[in-house]
């Protein structure tokens, strides 16, 4: 009986603190004046704002409707793996680019590897060597 | 209990505002952005946000049908942010 009571307000505060997470990285991502630092923004919407998003709906599952649903764990567990994989992937398009000012050389290799010519490894070039 | 119930659909209603808005300002940023950087990183801001109001609909609805949808739209987003930075990055998408 507490719970049917209690349950709305706690589901009605997960959505609008998740909904609140999103509108401030879009917000990040459209202040901000650089690009890496734009890029640290929308990070903060795709693992808490979801986050609590797929909560409230886990919630919401649970009292009004058929029991716990696992989908939403699915959901949040694969946000959280691939977010800081496609971040890593945007970062090296940056550096790439040269949109964004090149980091410090690393201090065992000679560059960083996405700056690097790319090897030519056609079959032409297999058969000089070999 | 009506009251709680009303705080709720309240809070849905607010929520879907809020993550519209939120969809405005990344579909902006992808049309401005100087950089290919910042538009593939607003696209990527846009699937988020669409993945939420997927949730939203879901909740608003009372329904679980919309969660493979989301979940699909999930590695959607995924694999096409990872396409278009190693399309940028290599020339090419799958050597």
């Amino acid at each position: 009986m507490t719970l049917e009571i209690l349950a709305p307000y706690v589901i009605g505060l997960c959505l609008l603190f998740g909904a609140v997470f999103m509108l401030i990285g879009s917000i990040a991502l459209l202040r901000f004046k650089d690009t890496m630092t734009r890029l640290h923004g929308p990070t903060k919407a795709s693992t808490l704002g979801v986050g609590a998003l797929l909560f409230g709906s886990m919630l919401y599952s649970e009292v009004f409707g058929a029991g716990w649903s696992i989908h939403e764990i699915l959901i949040i567990a694969f946000l959280f793996v691939t977010a800081p994989i496609a971040a890593n992937f945007l970062a090296k398009v940056a550096i790439h680019k040269g949109t964004c000012e090149t980091p410090p050389k690393p201090s065992s290799d000679t560059t960083w590897a996405t700056l690097k010519a790319p090897e030519d490894d056609s079959d032409g070039a297999q058969a000089k060597q070999g | 209990m009506s009251l709680a119930r009303e705080f709720m659909d309240m809070a849905i209603f607010l929520a879907f505002i809020i993550v519209g808005l939120a969809q405005v300002l990344a579909m902006i940023r992808l049309v401005i952005g100087p950089g290919t950087v910042d538009r593939i990183l607003a696209l990527d801001t846009m699937v988020i946000n669409a993945i939420g109001l997927i949730v939203l609909l879901g909740v608003s609805q009372g329904t679980r049908i919309y969660f493979e949808v989301t979940l699909i739209f999930a590695m959607f987003g995924f694999v096409s942010t990872v396409a278009y930075a190693r399309y940028v990055l290599r020339g090419d998408i799958i050597e």
